[in-house]
């Protein structure tokens, strides 16, 4: 180290000056830092300190220095977000108040649209109604062409607006009440009545389907057909998504159903709901990749 | 100033007394700004504490170490805003303690969460993920199913009103009955969760079974409340 004492001794081999200890013959050398380290460390201050002046750095009281350059994080990511959203007008500007029939028939606007739709329902729909539409148990399947609400684009698209018991103040409104007031033998005929529908084996002349006429036509229709877009299924096709075996139909008659679809219109714009609407009934017909 | 060095090393109770000086430069840069905490995080008005039924959610989200592979905090940049929705705001989580933002995400973030998914989805899902999602890796957890502990309630709201989180005496005397009410939403006390806790708080049965208020009804409560209690992120988004 230049400057340093100058009385220490010298270690001939190296040229570097020795710390002065000794340890039974063995003397330490006094090595410099090297200079990289220094150098190094040199930059990094100077970094610190243009970075101060640059970047948002102190605080103060109620504040932060701003830096030069005004950077905000959360400004820079909305308006990288916004940078997304405007590259996407280009086609999602078509889907803002759609003419579902051209849009459809459109395969070019398709192509582009396609990938994005099949995004937007795996992140959002396809937890409930899995990954092709096929639904799951207690969930509607998409992808068969039969609709509780009502199958053309614009309903779909309103019924992923609303939701079903949702959130939203025109949300649709369904419900299977409870029929804890009939009786266990009420019940457990009806029941049975239910289960026997689809496959044509329940009796119209018996006691349980006068049953159904009183309490259960109302909604289910009068054939049990269901299709009047009021949220209660047909009982006739074995579509019910709790199941229609006896013991299921019992448990629903006791405790009612309350299924609920959550109300999208806070979450997806209006262009990305009538995509889906779109991609939804394409599923349906087996013209969109799930 | 390397010379400095130099005949400092020689001194070494000066030695000591420096290295204690820079080391603590350290920590005064950690620990100031939090003395500011208070004028540096807005917590936003509108920002409601969590019902004591979706506080023991929350006790036992921790418990059973969600945390661990979800993360509660959507960070600014674009295309987490494109996925989750307005980034994470600090004052959205000013009642929490201790907050759950976590860094890792082996599920997704659910910072938004709530609202997004029926009640009757996440009975499902918690039950057994496979059910809903079949690719899902996630751990099932049935033993939710179970009752309800409310007896702690009081006492953890006293404890987080201390720690400033805004809970009346009301609220704290009635913490446990709340709990039961708010999964009750024909019993006496259902309007009176939404008269102290806001409108918006979501008295129903979550569970679906309304005989029983169990932890399930707490954890869905919970993850219904989340991004819900205040709407101040949604701001950042708003055009100028």
């Amino acid at each position: 180290m230049s400057g340093a004492d100058d009385d220490r001794p010298v270690d001939p081999v190296t040229g570097y000056q020795t710390t002065g200890h000794n340890w039974n013959g063995i003397i330490e050398l006094n090595t410099p830092m090297s200079r990289i380290a220094v150098w190094a460390l040199v930059l990094a201050f100077l970094y610190s300190v243009v970075a101060w002046i640059l970047l948002p750095a102190w605080p103060t009281g109620n504040h932060y220095t701003r830096g030069l350059l005004g950077l905000d994080q959360g400004a820079e990511a909305v308006d990288g977000y916004r940078q997304i959203h405007d590259a996407r007008q280009g086609w999602m500007a078509r889907f803002d108040d759609p003419d579902f029939a051209a849009l459809a028939g459109d395969p070019a606007v398709m192509a582009e649209a396609g990938p994005a739709a099949t995004r937007l329902f795996h992140d959002n729909c396809a937890a409930c109604h899995g990954d092709d539409g096929g639904g799951g148990p207690g969930f509607p399947v998409l992808s068969d062409g039969y609709w509780m609400w009502g199958g053309d684009p614009a309903t779909i698209a309103e019924t992923i607006r609303v939701g079903i018991n949702g959130t939203d103040p025109d949300t649709r409104i369904s419900e299977m009440p409870r029929f804890d007031w009939m009786s266990r033998e009420e019940r457990a005929i009806l029941a049975d009545y239910v289960a026997g529908l689809p496959a044509q084996s329940a009796d119209p002349g018996s006691p349980a389907a006068q049953l159904f006429a009183d309490n259960c036509a109302t909604c289910h229709g009068d054939t049990a057909a269901g299709g009047l877009d009021n949220g209660a299924p047909s009982l006739a096709d074995a579509s019910v998504i709790y199941g229609q075996d006896a013991e299921t139909v019992n448990t629903t008659l006791w405790a009612g159903r309350h299924g609920t679809m959550p109300s999208w219109s806070g979450r997806l714009t209006p262009a990305e709901i009538n995509l889906l609407a779109l991609h939804v009934l394409r599923l349906s017909q087996g013209r969109a990749t799930p | 100033m390397l010379i400095l060095h130099y005949n400092l090393e020689k001194v070494s109770m000066a030695l000591v007394v420096a290295i204690i000086g820079v080391a603590s430069i350290g920590g005064i840069v950690e620990i100031a700004p939090l003395f500011t905490i208070d004028e540096t995080v807005k917590v936003p008005e509108d920002l409601r504490p969590l019902t004591p039924l979706e506080l023991a959610g929350r006790e036992i989200y921790i418990r059973e170490g969600c945390y661990a592979c979800h993360s509660q905090m959507i960070r600014s940049l674009a295309d987490e805003i494109d996925r989750y929705g307005p980034y994470s705001l600090a004052g959205e989580s000013a009642y929490d303690h201790p907050m759950l933002w976590g860094s890792k995400r082996t599920g997704p973030d659910l910072a938004r969460v709530g609202g997004k998914y029926s009640d009757y989805w996440h009975v499902a899902h918690l039950i057994n993920p496979r059910n809903v999602v079949s690719a899902s890796i996630m751990p099932s957890y049935p033993w939710l199913l179970r009752p309800l502990d409310t007896g702690k309630l009081p006492a953890e709201l006293a404890t987080l009103a201390r720690l400033g989180v805004p809970y009346s005496e009301v609220m704290l005397t009635a913490a446990a009955s709340d709990a039961m009410a708010q999964s009750r939403p024909d019993s006496d006390g259902a309007t009176e969760v939404q008269d102290r806790y806001g409108a918006g708080v979501a008295v129903r049965d979550f569970d679906g079974n309304v005989e029983k208020v169990s932890e399930m009804d707490a954890v869905v409560a919970y993850l219904q409340s989340l991004g819900t209690q205040t709407r101040a992120a949604l701001q950042t988004l708003e055009e100028e």
